[in-house]
């Protein structure tokens, strides 16, 4: 059972109260962007073996979006987040450099 | 070394002691014309057709493990063509009758058995979607036909006909449908392959596409560079890995589908069952474990094992159209990792490279896809043109707003 901690209402979540959402941190391309652009926005997902940072809402629970870093091999946690945020906050980071050093997902190092 | 019942009856009588290794362990040769990214079945299948079809036999197939250690091996070994979409149901008779000939064309015993696949109808308007269906079928040469629930309490009359949810009204049946052996379908297009004179190279990994000018020369590998006029990828759940290499991001996510076993059983099921209300598939493997498997566990990972929300969910679907299931013990549950596309239809296509070529996205569907896709991608390659029957599976189709929407099926089938 995957168990992420919501962090608006605090409850550790299982993975029954919650819905995926997919990848987070897509850079929205709208009206008047590239076609190229807005495709890739849309469609193209960057599906790493590893360190993942995803939406998840909390779907039977407070109801709210968040983030989570997970590890997409070894289904471990690294932490959740706030979805109020365009980048990984530092403190997360930080915990997946000490668990994954070297670790790198498109900008984020 | 062909294989013939009378080999069998001589080789039992000498002590099984004159069989050779199907295929030969090579190593890489510094040149290819065309390096297959991926030793499943349907990078076997491609290097196969490519050699005794189209006549290309200086081709690798590289693979990280051992051959066919990915999907090929981790599936529910259903086979049939019941789709509705034109871009989709040719391709998948096409599919079906490479199957009804392959061990006859690659002269080994994957066990092909066509005992029929039965999709149950559980309200009205299912009915109507599926008689849709059932014509949209037959459009493509396929049989397709509708039952009622007498005909099909004849043949399944363990079901729960009278459930109060979900009541069964009758079902779309495929005669042709039914079941292969998987791992015989990887061994018998290695095999057959390499009688062509492909090298299948095991336990060799890709670690770089070479790419000069916007043509792709080759990869990069633990056992050294090969340089090929073209590159394959076929890499199932691990194509985004393999074109992130070569810079590319696909419209595909991998998750984990995860299948179970039962202890054997006397022959109970006559072919394979859907569920119409739920995802729910089932069938009986010749050893009497009833196969079965249901949703994705719906959030990506590579790791091929699943959690356990989803094997409650298969096990309740299960228990609603056959009560009987739950008298069985489970034996075995596995994962394996699935390409799922976003609009649950595949790609075969060229990329955006002079070169390099892709076949991916099969989410759930790929197993019985693997004769006509083997075929199709082989097509590609050695003639430049897409396959009569594959001319949608493109990789632009969501750009210029064509998805082949099959019934939604995909992880997130454009409504993300």
């Amino acid at each position: 059972m995957l168990i992420l901690h919501c962090p608006y209402c605090g409850t550790d979540a299982d993975e029954t109260e919650l819905a995926p959402g997919g990848e987070a941190h897509l850079k929205r391309f709208g009206p008047g962007s590239q076609d190229a652009d807005f495709e890739a926005y849309l469609f193209a997902r960057e599906n790493p073996m590893g360190v993942h940072f995803e939406r998840w809402r909390h779907a039977n629970g407070c109801g709210k979006w968040f983030h989570a870093a997970r590890c997409t091999t070894t289904l471990e946690v690294f932490g959740t987040y706030s979805a109020q945020t365009l980048d990984p906050p530092q403190e997360i980071r930080d915990a997946i450099t000490a668990k994954r050093p070297g670790w790198r997902w498109r900008d984020f190092a | 070394m062909g294989y013939s019942a009378f080999k069998v009856f001589w080789q039992g009588l000498t002590g099984n002691k004159g069989w050779q290794p199907a295929w030969r362990e090579p190593d890489p040769r510094p040149q290819y014309d065309i390096i297959i990214i991926g030793g499943g079945g349907h990078g076997l299948a491609t290097a196969y057709y490519l050699a005794k079809e189209f006549g290309v036999r200086n081709v690798a197939v590289v693979e990280k493990g051992w051959l066919g250690s990915g999907n090929i091996g981790r599936n529910t070994t259903i086979i049939r063509a019941n789709y509705l979409l034109p871009g989709n149901q040719p391709f998948y008779e096409l599919s079906l009758k490479l199957w009804e000939n392959l061990e006859q064309d690659f002269n080994y015993n994957a066990m092909v058995s066509q005992r029929s696949i039965l999709n149950l109808i559980h309200s009205d308007p299912q009915r109507d979607a599926f008689a849709r269906r059932a014509n949209a079928m037959r459009l493509s040469g396929a049989d397709s036909e509708l039952l009622g629930p007498d005909e099909i309490r004849a043949l399944c009359p363990f079901l729960d006909f009278d459930n109060a949810r979900f009541p069964i009204q009758g079902a779309l049946r495929q005669k042709r449908g039914g079941t292969v052996r998987h791992d015989a379908v990887a061994w018998g297009y290695a095999r057959g392959a390499d009688m062509h004179g492909v090298d299948i190279i095991q336990n060799c990994e890709v670690t770089g596409i070479d790419i000069t000018d916007g043509v792709c020369t080759g990869v990069q590998t633990t056992r050294g560079p090969i340089r090929a006029k073209k590159v394959a990828m076929c890499a199932a759940g691990s194509s985004g890995r393999v074109a992130a290499l070569a810079d590319m991001r696909l419209p595909i996510e991998s998750h984990v589908l995860q299948a179970f076993v039962t202890e054997g059983l006397k022959p109970t099921l006559p072919g394979v069952i859907t569920f119409g209300a739920g995802h729910f598939y089932v069938s009986q493997s010749d050893k009497g474990g009833l196969v079965f498997g249901g949703d994705i566990d719906g959030y990506n990972t590579y790791a091929q094992r699943g959690n356990l929300p989803v094997v409650e969910d298969v096990c309740e679907g299960g228990m609603a159209i056959m009560p009987m299931i739950g008298r069985a013990r489970l034996l075995r549950g596995w994962g394996g990792v699935m390409d799922m596309s976003m609009d649950g239809s595949p790609f075969i296509d060229k990329t955006g490279t002079q070169g390099l070529y892709v076949n991916a996205g099969w989410c759930y569907g790929g197993f019985k896809a693997t004769p006509a896709s083997g075929y199709c991608y082989a097509h590609l390659l050695a003639k430049d043109q897409p396959h009569e029957v594959a001319t949608q599976f493109r990789l632009d189709r969501f750009r210029r707003g064509a998805p082949i929407d099959e019934k939604g099926v995909g992880a997130q089938p454009n409504l993300h």
